[in-house]
């Protein structure tokens, strides 16, 4: 299809100036609102203790998020792929629901098992374990939201190299623990790093499921993107820069990740 | 080669071939299914774990005083107002979106300009911001404070925004790889035959296309049924599914956001049975 100059131009000037509204300018006036009052005001809010103890809470959850589902991901993708059992269908359906549940019903979930009163919330609070309302929580509900990322990311790599060099290597006698290290992995490892990217920002990201499950409470269960809904830091509507601070940084954070993913994608592509 | 990957020494003798005694096969096999079989057990426990035995706590919860009491709380004027906002919103975002993702997605596979792989790795970028600050961007820019004059926060118009900035990567990038492998070939028959662009487009185009239009924009109309985090802080008064299940968590009253939180569940099963079975893949 031969498209005139004229039209390839005004496809293009609708394209990314789309592009341009929807994106680049509401994130840039985040940016601008971050740094109005000068860097230094801008860095003092993002190291104030509660600030800080926010990074770091959302990091160690993503810390812990991200291997577990990881190790799911390889595992549930093998199964997918290599698998012949007939189960496989029904867990390759289920894969996909937290990808379809609103984040909200997830943290309602997780409050209907472990909260007081839950399935088996007397069970924990009774060994005084709290989960709801605690970090725990937090962690089950990340994991729960970012299940999915590794496992569709893999299981088409998996189905696309086909078996035939791990039968080779079974066949020339090395274990399935060897096969794995040494022949699955290698041929997978831009599609699992692809799908821990998406996983950690997802995990990083999450708020619905999570706020649910949290207790709120700055410098304890408040990670950054709860600091950014905190309602008491918005006066009538009027955001203070101490937030846009906080959505600067997770912004810059998510950035980072963009590149890394750019990156990885154009690897796993080319694969 | 590592030392343990070399071929065992051929047991019958004057044998040369490296083929596997027979028999080996079928036992290696036997093994697989074995562990494929343990395999399956294990993520299945996890997946029941994390996500299966929740959401049936819900479900359950709904049903938890009987039917009469479920249908009561779903059938009353805030409930189905929400639902039919809820649901209205994410049709008109998931139609937009269908129409300018297809857009972007053309542009970026048929023109060639200066920038053009920022902007095909920007598309991404609603995936890796987190949601709450797409939705304080759009504060940030249509709030109270607004630089630009334009008061849309805390109105349906800010939802709608808000929903087609998180779901824009489903329909470009599944309408992308399809756009890229189709085979210019027919096109150039059919203009040879005489047809306009636009009876290209709409005749040979389009509807190798369609698949997936239809799974990208199903898939941004589930994520919009459900969407919190971008919604949060500009919803303002608007009565959005999830932020009334949200308001009535908070609030205490588990039973009535048990009871939308299944109208909403059944509304994501039957799109997610819709997107497996008319092609495409839930992700990316």
């Amino acid at each position: 299809m031969v498209v005139s100059r004229r039209a390839t131009l005004s496809l293009r000037a609708v394209a990314l100036l789309y592009l341009a509204l929807l994106l680049l300018l509401p994130v840039g006036v985040v940016f601008w609102r971050t740094f109005e009052h000068g860097i230094a005001t801008a860095w003092s809010f993002m190291t104030t203790p509660a600030a800080i103890s926010a990074l770091w809470l959302s990091i160690l959850i993503a810390v812990i998020a991200v291997p577990l589902n990881t190790i799911f991901g390889v595992g549930a993708a093998l199964v997918l792929a290599r698998g012949n059992s007939r189960g496989k269908a029904i867990l390759d359906a289920l894969i996909d629901l937290p990808f379809v549940v609103s984040p909200v019903i997830v943290g309602l979930a997780l409050l209907l098992v472990y909260g007081q009163g839950g399935w088996f919330g007397s069970l924990f609070l009774n060994n005084g374990i709290r989960i709801i309302y605690a970090v725990p929580g937090m962690v089950i509900a990340t994991v729960f939201v970012s299940l999915p990322f590794v496992v569709r990311e893999v299981t088409p790599v998996l189905r696309e190299v086909g078996d035939e060099q791990e039968q080779a290597a079974a066949t020339l006698g090395a274990s399935s623990w060897q096969t794995f290290w040494r022949v699955t992995l290698p041929t997978i490892r831009w599609g699992v790093a692809y799908g821990v990217v998406l996983t950690t920002a997802r995990a990083l990201g999450e708020i619905g499921a999570v706020i649910v499950v949290s207790s709120n409470v700055a410098g304890s269960t408040l990670t950054l993107p709860l600091l950014v809904y905190q309602r008491d830091s918005q006066i009538g509507g009027q955001v203070t820069t101490s937030v846009y601070a906080a959505a600067t940084e997770l912004a810059v954070i998510s950035i980072a990740v963009l590149l890394v993913m750019t990156l990885f994608g154009r690897r796993k592509d080319r694969q | 080669m590592p030392a343990e990957l070399q071929p065992a020494p051929a047991t019958a003798a004057g044998t040369a071939s490296l083929s596997p005694p027979p028999g080996a096969a079928r036992t290696h096999a036997r093994v697989r299914a074995g562990r494929s079989g343990l395999g399956l057990g294990v993520a299945t426990l996890y997946l029941s774990l994390i996500v299966l035995i929740p959401l049936a706590a819900v479900v359950v919860k709904a049903f938890s005083s009987g039917l009469g009491t479920l249908w009561s709380s779903i059938d009353n004027t805030l409930v189905l107002r929400a639902l039919a906002i809820t649901l209205g919103a994410s049709l008109l975002v998931a139609a937009i979106g269908a129409v300018m993702g297809t857009l972007v997605a053309w542009v970026l596979v048929r023109d060639r300009f200066p920038g053009q792989r920022i902007v095909n790795a920007l598309i991404d970028l609603p995936f890796a911001l987190p949601t709450i600050v797409a939705g304080l961007t759009l504060i940030a820019l249509y709030g109270p404070n607004s630089p630009v004059g334009i008061h849309l926060a805390y109105t349906r118009g800010a939802v709608i925004v808000a929903l087609l900035f998180v779901t824009l990567p489903f329909v470009v990038r599944s309408v992308q790889p399809v756009l890229i492998e189709l085979d210019r070939e027919v096109e150039e028959a059919a203009a040879s035959l005489g047809a306009a662009n636009a009876t290209t487009f709409r005749r040979v185009v389009l509807p190798a296309l369609r698949p997936s239009v239809l799974s990208g924009a199903a898939l941004a109309f589930a994520r919009s049924v459900g969407e919190f985090g971008s919604l949060a802080l500009i919803a303002g008064k608007v009565q959005i599914a999830s932020i009334v299940i949200y308001a009535d968590i908070e609030s205490g009253s588990e039973q009535s956001a048990a009871a939308l939180s299944a109208v909403l569940m059944l509304l994501s099963l039957v799109v997610l049975f819709l997107i497996r079975r008319f092609g495409g893949r839930v992700g990316r």
